[in-house]
């Protein structure tokens, strides 16, 4: 066979194989997401969004769980917006080309992808140990730190795109150097620090791992965050582990609860980067 | 006149100074939330090293090289987690790293322009997915088709060639090694494809260009000038891809089986770090069984860490050289 013949044929066979790889890794989305709108359509009632867990073997819904995850959410997310934007803010505006800046970068991208069971673990040692029982509070800041490194990272890219240009205009009016980040970066990077925040937002909502030892889960109402506290992700891992058909049900309902949040929240941050005035 | 003049100076000195507290504090504070994230790495180490404490001084180093895991008689060895942990990742590497890169070859060199957005975003949305629902899935959807369709084949053929024969000895169980892997490939994937395809497109379009020019083939182009050139971050990429798979969690705890057993049979159960804290840690009686998962939980860390420090400093040796990585 001709150089030109084998060449030609090696391509075929490899843009073949290209082929293929994406087909096979988009069969998976459609594999996933399709059991499990067909599992979780099956679970959908309005029982689901206004009756408590029930005991094994009855049936009942998630509204405990799902007051318990929002509250958590919420938390965390105040806890870990504020926090990794001053962070982020930080690295972007006082810390370019420093040492320790660089330092402070890499550790953050470091835990940005640290395994989140780990991170349940040192709530564990540093909150529930020290308190002696398992909280919604533990369960917050597990879910907050996990936030942390995200908000930190996207707030700096944000900051970064904002133009050198507009924070010298703003200095040569004779702004001090906080007004001109407040005034004139955040509000440049606003959408873009919007978008990380809720991204971030997505990326606490399916957490399990770090809730497993920190806010446990409840059969119960509570809306007490000192004590264990009800949740989607764990209630998920529970009822889908064990034999009863009526909790492998609310199982699925609760995941295509959390995965439809999810991807709202994700199509939500791509618009807002859509509409995003600095694309440069 | 000169009355005005000086206070006007007066209130303009007053302001400066104004603006010179307030950026001191603003300033003070930022630093502040900077050191909060070196504290919270801190912590995080601190406060491992100090539950893990206990076994390690009980156990020593054969904490690591033993896998008796008895909570009865109080003696506990990780190293059939750890086994795990490293199989399950080598077999999710195995399987993702080739898809990925012909995802991300797809998407760079091959897809038309149109396809190109949708498909980014399709993969990032798989990559959003959280990792409870693959685990769900891998537990009622996967795990029974894999015992009946995947393991009785591999077990009639693979499992007869000598030596190879004995990773795929044993009954199918579906739930295992294999299919924990194999959920783990899923999970990672879009992760791995969607750093490849960052990464590829580095690659500057003059290069690429060139090579067509030549009359290279797409082929030629992704393996002597695409691949060359992005070399540093694809490693980094696979890396930060195998940093996730050493530390999932819940995707493996549904299908792994949870046994503390070093088998060489891939088809049967097995434990992993992680799965084993997410399994047995509420549930664990007596310090030293706490402390142990604890400190499972420090050797997990460590190795992550690593490799995780290994894909930063890759992916920021790309970075510096002129491009934009992940």
């Amino acid at each position: 066979m001709s150089v030109y013949g084998r060449r030609r044929l090696m391509n075929y066979a490899v843009i073949g194989l290209a082929f293929a790889a994406t087909a096979f890794g988009l069969l998976w989305l459609v594999l996933v997401l399709g059991t499990l709108v067909y599992e979780g359509a099956g679970a959908m009632s309005p029982a689901l969004f206004t009756e408590m867990t029930p005991p094994p073997g009855s049936k009942g819904g998630l509204l405990n769980a799902i007051f318990g995850s929002l509250a958590m959410t919420a938390i965390a997310t105040a806890i870990g917006t504020p926090t990794g934007i001053l962070a982020g803010t930080f690295l972007a505006e006082y810390a370019r080309g420093s040492r320790f800046g660089e330092v402070v970068r890499f550790i953050n991208d470091i835990l940005l992808s640290a395994p989140s069971i780990i991170v349940g673990l040192f709530v564990y040692e540093a909150m529930v140990v020290q308190m002696g029982h398992f909280s919604g509070w533990a369960g917050a800041m597990a879910l907050a730190i996990i936030m942390i490194p995200v908000v930190v990272r996207t707030s700096e890219d944000m900051l970064r795109l904002v133009p050198d240009a507009l924070r010298e205009a703003a200095a040569a009016l004779g702004a001090p150097k906080w007004k001109v980040v407040v005034t004139i970066s955040y509000r440049a990077a606003l959408q873009g620090m919007l978008t990380g925040v809720l991204l971030a937002v997505a990326r606490i909502s399916g957490e399990t791992a770090p809730l497993l030892f920190t806010s446990l889960s409840n059969l119960f109402w509570s809306a007490d965050l000192n004590a264990p506290i009800a949740n989607l992700p764990v209630v998920i891992f529970n009822f889908a582990m064990s034999p009863y058909a009526e909790w492998n049900a609310l199982a699925w309902g609760g995941a295509l609860l959390i995965t439809v949040a999810i991807l709202l929240l994700n199509i939500g941050a791509r618009l807002l980067t859509a509409r995003s005035t600095f694309k440069t | 006149m000169a009355i005005q003049n000086a206070v006007s100076t007066d209130i303009r000195t007053s302001r400066q100074r104004g603006g010179a507290v307030g950026d001191a504090l603003f300033h003070g504070l930022t630093l502040l939330f900077a050191l909060l994230v070196l504290l919270i790495l801190g912590g995080v180490i601190a406060s491992l090293v100090e539950g893990a404490w206990p076994a390690l001084a009980k156990f020593g180093f054969s904490f690591i090289v033993t896998d008796v895991w008895n909570p009865v008689r109080q003696q506990f060895g990780a190293a059939a987690a750890i086994y795990g942990t490293l199989v399950t990742s080598a077999i999710a590497m195995l399987i993702a790293i080739p898809v990925a890169f012909g995802v991300a070859l797809f998407i760079t060199e091959l897809s038309p322009a149109w396809l190109k957005r949708p498909l980014a975003v399709m993969i990032e949305l798989l990559a959003a997915i959280p990792s409870i629902i693959y685990g769900i899935w891998g537990l009622f959807v996967l795990a029974p088709f894999v015992q009946a369709h995947v393991e009785p084949a591999l077990i009639a053929t693979l499992g007869r060639i000598p030596f190879v024969g004995m990773l795929f000895a044993g009954p199918p169980l579906g739930i295992g090694v294999l299919t924990a892997g194999f959920i783990l490939a899923v999970m990672v994937l879009p992760f791995i494809s969607a750093i490849m395809r960052d990464v590829f497109e580095t690659v500057p379009p003059v290069l690429r260009e060139s090579a067509y020019g030549l009359g290279a083939t797409t082929t030629e182009v992704v393996w002597r000038v695409v691949l060359p050139y992005t070399r540093v971050g694809v490693v980094g990429g696979i890396l930060l891809g195998l940093g996730r798979a050493l530390g999932e969690t819940m995707a493996v705890t549904f299908v792994i089986g949870n046994a503390h057993h070093i088998h060489a049979s891939i088809l049967q159960p097995g434990t992993t770090i992680s799965a084993a804290l997410a399994n047995e840690f509420t549930e664990a009686v007596g310090d030293i069984y706490v402390s142990s998962l604890v400190a499972a939980g420090l050797i997990l860390f460590a190795i992550t860490f690593i490799v995780l420090v290994l894909a930063k400093l890759l992916l920021i040796r790309l970075e510096r050289r002129g491009g934009r990585a992940a």
